[in-house]
């Protein structure tokens, strides 16, 4: 028996029988929530700025906050995952999927002990983001630094 | 030793085992499925008011094999042996309800296979006289799968269209020596490990098509037996894509499987229900056969079975190192005498 031969024959059996993620209605509805978290976002940072009288990096910080907030909120209240269903990476990408993703492995594991179970696991989904999103700030940082001496 | 032993994979029984009773315990969203009339129990709450799934799920399998025993008015001392698995490391849920059941008792595991591997290990055991009453069951539960194999419950992810979900349930076959009983376990076919190279874990159908191909061909040469042999042939847990690859499989080898072929990942949930590519899991064929197929070989609808059981031997470990999924698949044939 062709054992690779069998296999590739195989993969193409299998990609014409498994279904299709929809991409057109996908992008729409990632389009369009993702949009509708930034816009929320954008409301939020307005009512710091005219309502609260807030400068604008403190408006900012308020936003922020105010929607971490409200996905922990609806995280823990089991909403956001069936956002998260519909949405995709339109409720992912925002900082409101960064909140659900810490929120959600600490509910998960709450059983296993706040230590062991809390501590340990809470960064299980956001750890990667976080590991890499600071080193490459870091990178981006030092390179800054070396163009900024450069071109003194 | 020569009598019993069919071809390279299979052994008749001679003997043929009896199934005095069987039950079912499924969970809500499964209660709510096409097949939600078969199911001895429904629960109304997945948590079984338990603190933890893991505990909810070893509650379900206690609860049903203690169920399947009072339906057949047998008593725990009765049973010589207790077969069962389940997905959870180290088998959790078997051993912990085994250790409530105090009925001798056998761990396995075989993924998605157990129903099936526990039905041909007890009938073995019967047949070679190494007992008298042996109940074999499995178990598995949407909750505990999700946060072992894939991500918390609460996180709002996505799942492809090929992705399957795992069935909250648990099913028991108490099998007896005693000839008394309609349904025996005929014969079966133990299956290889088949490996065609896939990696996508959303798509388990694809992985144990395969596997199930081989064996129903393992099985038919074994037995000498046409296709048509069987009124029913049901894999466990292929799903709507497993299902479709498993058909053309058995084309390309020339059987053409028709009407008599079924899928318990297909049936146990509507499309309406929205949950992708079916029902998937140990549960998923152990509550099929111990409430729709087993009721219906009862009433003389189904008079002989052919019951594959599927399984991806896959743990996250080896996904995450980039391994292939291989698949296993086993068959145990029910007749009604």
């Amino acid at each position: 028996m062709n054992g690779s031969k069998q296999k590739s024959a195989y993969d193409r059996m299998v990609k014409r029988v498994s279904p299709k993620s929809e991409k057109p209605k996908s992008l729409c509805k990632a389009f369009f929530v993702g949009g509708l978290i930034c816009a929320i976002g954008q409301g939020l940072k307005d009512i710091g700025v005219y309502a609260l009288g807030l400068d604008l990096e403190d408006a900012s910080l308020f936003c922020s906050f105010c929607l971490i907030f409200l996905s922990a909120l609806l995280t823990g209240l089991g909403v956001y995952d069936k956002i998260g269903k519909f949405a995709g990476a339109g409720s992912i990408v925002p900082i409101t999927g960064f909140a659900n993703s810490i929120v959600s492995p600490a509910m998960e594991f709450k059983r296993e002990g706040f230590v062991t179970g809390v501590g340990a696991k809470m960064f299980q989904v956001a750890g990667p983001v976080l590991v890499y999103g600071i080193t490459s700030s870091v990178l981006a940082g030092v390179l800054a630094h070396i163009l900024s001496l450069l071109g003194r | 030793m020569q009598a019993k032993r069919m071809g390279r994979q299979s052994c008749r029984l001679p003997s043929r085992p009896r199934v005095q009773a069987f039950a079912s315990t499924a969970g809500k969203k499964e209660g709510e499925g096409p097949l939600r009339e078969t199911f001895d129990v429904v629960v109304k709450d997945d948590t079984l008011g338990e603190k933890s799934w893991e505990k909810a799920e070893k509650r379900m399998l206690a609860d049903t094999v203690t169920l399947c025993l009072n339906k057949a008015g047998v008593r725990e001392e009765d049973v010589d042996l207790f077969l069962g698995g389940d997905l959870l490391n180290q088998i959790v849920s078997a051993s912990f309800a085994a250790r409530g059941l105090q009925i001798p008792f056998l761990g396995l595991y075989g993924a998605c296979s157990t129903m099936a591997e526990s039905l041909l290990l007890g009938a073995a055991l019967l047949d070679g006289g190494f007992g008298s009453r042996a109940v074999c069951a499995t178990c598995s539960h949407f909750s505990t799968a999700e946060r072992q194999y894939r991500f918390p419950l609460e996180l709002g992810n996505q799942r492809p269209p090929s992705a399957q979900w795992t069935v909250t349930g648990a099913g028991a076959t108490l099998l007896t020596a005693k000839p008394d009983f309609p349904i025996a376990v005929e014969s079966f076919t133990v299956g290889r490990v088949v490996d065609f190279g896939q990696t996508d874990e959303n798509n388990m159908g694809a992985a144990m098509a395969p596997a199930a191909a081989d064996t129903l061909l393992a099985h038919l040469k074994d037995s000498g037996r046409p296709l048509e042999y069987y009124d029913r042939i049901v894999t466990g847990d292929l799903g709507q894509v497993g299902y479709a690859l498993m058909r053309e499989l058995c084309e390309k080898e020339g059987l053409a499987l028709g009407d008599r072929y079924t899928d318990c990942g297909c049936d146990i949930f509507s499309p309406e229900q929205g949950l992708l590519a079916g029902g998937s899991g140990c549960g998923c064929s152990a509550v099929t056969l111990n409430g729709h197929l087993l009721r219906m070989m009862e009433k003389g609808q189904i008079r002989r079975l052919l019951f594959m059981a599927t399984g991806a031997l896959l743990s996250p470990t080896t996904t995450l190192q980039g391994e292939s999924i291989p698949g296993i698949a086993h068959a145990v044939s029910l007749e009604v005498v």
